[in-house]
């Protein structure tokens, strides 16, 4: 077996052991259930082997918001350490422990919360803002977001077996070659994003390719929706940036593996070489992240103020001139590695060239509720909060864009208040008014306005409770990746970010209170036409929830707003989308186990690969190539559903919709 | 709290990079905020009056261009920037770490080797070194090469200013000065490992002729720091107090600094 | 979509990106098309880990010391003609011709599978002369910059094959063809590829 002995599970260490024990009794209650129930029929047809965009959709989704409560509880354990650690206290967590939850933190966070959740709204989204049926590569959407759940499982796993890395969530060599990382932590880390990796790949071409080639008739750039040219902007970003990624840390694994020389101290190696690279992707990649999320913005604010988005050409140019700029400033995460004043000069301007298009968004936000009719609901509170947290964010980030500058602050509690103020404030903000706005659409019925509300101002004056401390402590001179510090006067502030924590943790509490309420009070937040916001794009112009087809007949778009439109002319939605009635019939494609299949061998072969267990990574490979081979001789991906059925659903529609 | 903040690290330099880089801090922010606060107080003004209850707001649902407005959006943050980046600019060019100050004194020369998880200060002029403790005499420059033995690490001073990476087989330069006398906090603002939170040091400050009697006594005590006692220090240990060195051998911060390590250093256990 | 629609989405007279979702054939093409450039990135990637890297001989074998200019134009003369002979296969698909389609894919395969023996024997004489990838991080690069152009066109070939057996099994469904289509795209992308390793790999080293 490898490496693989009893000796990797750590008996010895109780809050492993009790943490692992309880997810793992949770995980088994919940199977359990499932089986009683009998609902594995319907689970496996459903949404295992879905190749909908919606369900895989609503999946990433899931994904997210259970490593959310994982990530999240790496932040707890961070807080409190740090809480106690003052002076010659050591907390409850010593460093090798503790450098393993930081490095988790990081990397759930990043790959398995921040990324799925704007994965999944874009892959919900786009199909149906754009007017189409479906993506460009149905099945190949599945096999994305399941080996997103493989790379998950593997992160996971390495709680309990093994031990995960302890180098941070960049794994900067030498730190991470195995001359210093000899265990299977850094491997664990590796693998699980390689695999993931891959699936955010495939799932940028296939949304790349959605955007650009398929769309209602009608509907040229200009008459996009906005959140699809933000989603545009941030998936060309994906398939330009994270080839990046997967090549260095191929390289890493070379050098781990097979004695390689990349990044060693020795023969020739240069670890700058992989900061750099690194950074490459990593610049990229966080604007991967926002970009979603101003256009999540950008919807929101206009259709609750009652008014087009204002500067619409703008945006889109902004919009585009952030996805080009972002390649162009990766050094500012490094100006103290040395490179010289002409180059981080260079960077430091290039850097704050992005704060121009970003401020301009910021301004035509602003414009929009100028003259508006603004609703206060959930989603309007979340983009009020983020115009509010993100330009200070913002604000300091372009600080630390000039040299000097972060030559003072450059990896201390000020960077990390910085990057949680824009991720907080802009990522996650925008994800929960998204999720907010679209789950009507996705589920048929609306979430509680009232506990939507209280999370906002957990999650508010949570963020602000946490990290204010932080920067203050960062002035101080407190560095990032402390386990414990001996100056005094810090343990007040940490206890006050300490007490922020624990409002963030109240607010997520409140998002499954919200969830569960809400699911109980369905029929009292019923959706019964498509459009609880008075929407301006097509996706409200279909059935909550849409069926398979999305639509019986692609809409003809002649301007942007097009629902909008749609409704100026015909006056109502029913008469809007029934002006039509002969229906065709559609083809939609079938269920898929391939992503599934995939997902489950990729797992075989990425913990073979950790523990050198070679007949398994064989094994593993073999599985891989074998389910493409029968997806490769599939023949009967498409089911066809005849006209008539398409009509009997659209009268019931019309029927449930004159009822109310 | 911000009070506090004033009172110790980087907004309280005691050297001339410290304070040339506060200065930028808060310019900086000043300009910024110029912006940001009106940015806010616009956002909460705007969506407060044009509620949907409010209904002296005029509602104009179909106003969605201005090219005066547009005009003003993009200039606002552009001219800000070009501020910016002027002093982004400028201020690369002046605090460069490298740079040597522009002092009339005679720069102090000190070598520094970052080690799992310790410091180690040697002064190649007199033949001296110490670990974990840096004593420097004020009101001189400083002129530091950097190295570390096996991971990158980051030497850092919060009140004296610029931070600097050090890396295995390169050097880096950087160039400070303390002011006054008096005791300021070092450490490593780069993760190297479980010993990184006790990789601090002191930077302790003296009078011109306190530095010289420290000097002299250091020659007498202490013993020597060869290649034999280095391979000693280069065994991973958490950091354990200060010693310091009586002599050290010629050229051994570049013989570290340039060697290939062929073979491979001591591996660290699980 | 109904008669009327699809007039309106062919007429001439409307620009593409208003006619509505394009067709198999084109989503398709365009999709691989942005994996084979996201391919080119993980190349570029290698490329500038080659060149950062290309001093770095650590005392050991140097490019001068090690690459053959004969060796190398062999494989070159190899990888070009299979992109010729994979043209020939791909107008033969096209036309549904069964026979020639197994012919010029068989000597592209050929080709390819020469290209690949020639390279693993270079490879396989390095590594007994102790110029193997852990001498030093300049042998890291090269071997790995080559060695994954190699990956890709045994993963080709093995990917010939398939197409191969799926005309044999399936005929020329257009499933199929999409398939050959795209197949064309990645061995004429891995030539392309093989010119920059050529001239950066090796005509580089004889500078």
């Amino acid at each position: 077996m490898g490496r693989l002995t009893w000796a990797a599970i750590p008996f010895d260490q109780p809050v492993v052991m009790i943490a692992s024990g309880t997810v793992g009794f949770v995980i088994f209650c919940v199977l359990a259930l499932v089986t009683a129930k009998g609902w594995w029929p319907y689970l496996w047809r459903e949404w295992i082997t879905s190749v909908d965009h919606k369900r895989i959709g609503v999946m990433y989704i899931g994904l997210a918001l259970l490593m959310l409560v994982r990530g999240f509880s790496d932040a707890m354990l961070m807080r409190s350490q740090l809480a106690l650690a003052a002076g010659h206290a050591q907390g409850y967590l010593p460093p090798e422990h503790y450098d393993q939850i930081f490095s988790a933190h990081g990397t759930i966070m990043i790959f398995f919360v921040a990324m799925p959740f704007v994965i999944g709204l874009m892959n919900f989204v786009l199909p149906l803002q754009l007017g189409v049926r479906d993506v460009a590569f149905p099945v190949l959407n599945s096999v994305g977001f399941w080996l997103s759940a493989a790379g998950v499982l593997l992160v996971n796993v390495s709680l309990v077996v093994g031990e995960f890395a302890r180098t941070g969530w960049l794994a900067y060599p030498p730190l991470s070659e195995v001359a210093y990382s000899p265990g299977v932590g850094v491997d664990y880390y590796l693998w699980s994003l390689q695999i993931s990796g891959l699936g955010t790949l495939l799932s940028g071409i296939n949304l790349t390719t959605t955007i650009l080639k398929l769309r209602a008739p009608g509907m040229g750039y200009r008459q996009m929706p906005i959140f699809c040219w933000t989603a545009l902007a941030s998936n060309l970003l994906i398939v330009a940036a994270f080839p990046i990624l997967t090549a260095t840390f191929a390289m890493l694994l070379l050098d781990r593996y097979c004695d390689f020389h990349f990044f060693t101290n020795d023969l020739g190696g240069n670890p700058m070489m992989y900061v750099n690279l690194i950074w490459c992707w990593g610049h990229p990649e966080v604007y991967i992240l926002i970009l979603p999320a101003f256009g999540v913005f950008s919807e929101v604010v206009a259709t609750f103020s009652g008014k087009p988005l204002f500067g619409r050409r703008s945006m889109v140019i902004a919009t585009m001139a952030i996805c080009v700029l972002s390649f162009l400033v990766w050094l500012h995460h490094f100006f103290t590695m040395g490179a010289g004043a002409d180059v981080n000069a260079f960077f430091g301007v290039m850097t704050m060239l992005i704060a121009v298009p970003t401020g301009v968004k910021i301004f035509n936000w602003l414009f929009t509720f100028y003259g508006g009719r603004i609703r206060f609901t959930t989603p309007i509170y979340w983009a009020v909060g983020f115009m509010v947290t993100f330009v200070i964010g913002g604000m300091t980030g372009v600080l630390m864009a000039i040299p000097p500058a972060d030559f003072v602050l450059h990896n201390s509690l000020f960077l990390i208040a910085h990057f949680h103020n824009v991720i907080i404030g802009g990522v996650v903000f925008g994800v929960m008014a998204g999720i907010t706005y679209w789950f009507p659409k996705a589920f048929g019925f609306t979430l509680n306005e009232r506990l939507g509300k209280a999370v906002f101002w957990c999650w508010f004056f949570g963020f602000y409770l946490a990290f204010t401390p932080l920067y203050v402590l960062g002035l101080m001179g407190a560095t990032r990746r402390m386990q414990h510090y001996s100056n005094m006067h810090w343990q007040p502030l940490m206890l006050v970010a300490l007490a922020g924590a624990v409002l963030i943790l109240l607010g997520i509490a409140l998002t499954v209170v919200q969830i569960a309420v809400s699911i109980r009070r369905r029929e009292l937040n019923r959706d019964v036409t498509g459009d609880p916001w008075n929407g301006r794009t097509l996706e409200w112009s279909t059935p909550s929830p849409p069926p398979p087809w999305n639509f019986s007949h692609l809409p003809q778009v002649d301007r942007a707003d097009a629902f909008w439109a749609i409704k100026q002319k015909h006056g109502s939605t029913e008469q809007g989308r029934n002006v039509k009635r002969t229906y065709e019939t559609i083809h939609v494609p079938r269920s898929n186990p391939t992503g599934f299949f995939l997902a489950f061998f990729a797992v075989l072969l990425g913990f073979s690969l950790i523990w050198r267990i070679w007949w398994g990574a064989g094994l593993g490979l073999l599985g891989v190539i074998v389910v493409c081979l029968m997806q490769a001789w599939r023949t009967d991906g498409e089911i066809e559903v005849p006209a008539e059925k398409v009509a009997a659903f659209e009268r019931l529609q019309g029927l449930k919709e004159r009822a109310v | 709290m911000l009070m506090a903040s004033c009172s110790e690290g980087v907004l309280d330099p005691r050297g001339p990079v410290g304070k040339a880089e506060r200065v930028i801090l808060y310019d900086s922010t000043a300009i910024m905020l110029a912006v940001v606060i009106p940015v806010i107080v616009l956002t909460l003004v705007f969506a407060w009056w044009f509620r949907a209850r409010n209904s002296k707001a005029r509602y104009r649902p179909d106003w969605e261009y201005s090219g005066r407005i547009e005009m003003i959006i993009w200039s606002i943050p552009a001219l800000i920037i070009l501020f910016l980046g002027g002093i982004a600019w400028t201020g690369s060019h002046d605090l460069d770490p490298p740079l040597p100050l522009a002092e009339s004194t005679a720069p102090l020369d000190i070598e520094v080797i970052s080690l799992d998880w310790r410091w180690l200060f040697i002064y190649p002029h007199e033949g001296i070194a110490s670990l974990n403790r840096l004593v420097v005499p004020a009101g001189v420059p400083l002129r530091f090469r950097l190295t570390s033995t096996t991971v990158m690490n980051s030497f850092f001073v919060p009140q004296l200013g610029s931070q600097i990476y050090t890396m295995p087989n390169m050097v880096t330069r950087l160039n400070l000065e303390a002011d006054q006398p008096g005791t300021f906090e070092g450490l490593s603002a780069q993760f190297s490992g479980d010993g990184f939170s006790d990789m601090r040091f002191d930077l302790v400050s003296t009078e011109a002729e306190a530095f010289k009697d420290w000097v002299n006594t250091t020659k007498t005590q202490g013993g020597v720091l060869d290649a034999r006692a280095f391979e000693e220090l280069e065994s991973p240990a958490k950091a354990d107090g200060t010693q310091t060195y009586a002599r050290v051998s010629e050229g051994l911060f570049d013989s570290i600094s340039s060697r290939s390590m062929a073979a491979v250093s001591p591996q660290r256990g699980q | 979509m109904s008669a009327a629609e699809q007039a309106i989405a062919t007429a001439d007279s409307v620009p593409l990106s208003l006619r509505g979702p394009a067709p198999a054939r084109v989503v398709a093409g365009y999709g691989f098309w942005l994996f084979l450039l996201s391919d080119i990135i993980i190349f570029a990637a290698l490329f500038a880990a080659y060149a950062v890297l290309s001093g770095e001989t650590a005392g050991g074998p140097t490019a001068a010391d090690l690459f053959d200019k004969k060796h190398v134009l062999i494989e070159t003369a190899c990888l070009l003609a299979s992109s010729v002979t994979c043209g020939f296969g791909s107008l033969a698909v096209q036309s549904g011709d069964r026979n020639s389609t197994y012919l010029w894919m068989a000597i592209t395969f050929i080709l390819g599978i020469t290209f690949l023996s020639l390279e693993v024997s270079e490879f396989s004489h390095m590594l007994s002369i102790g110029a193997g990838p852990s001498r030093s991080a300049f042998l890291s690069g090269f071997f790995t910059l080559v060695g994954t152009h190699g990956l890709h066109v045994t993963l080709g070939l093995c990917w010939l094959i398939v197409m191969l057996l799926q005309v044999a099994t399936l005929g020329f469904q257009p499933m199929v063809s999409r398939r050959f289509f795209c197949f064309g795209l990645f061995w004429h992308a891995l030539d392309i590829v093989w010119i920059g390793v050529f001239t950066i790999v090796y005509l580089g080293a004889h500078l």
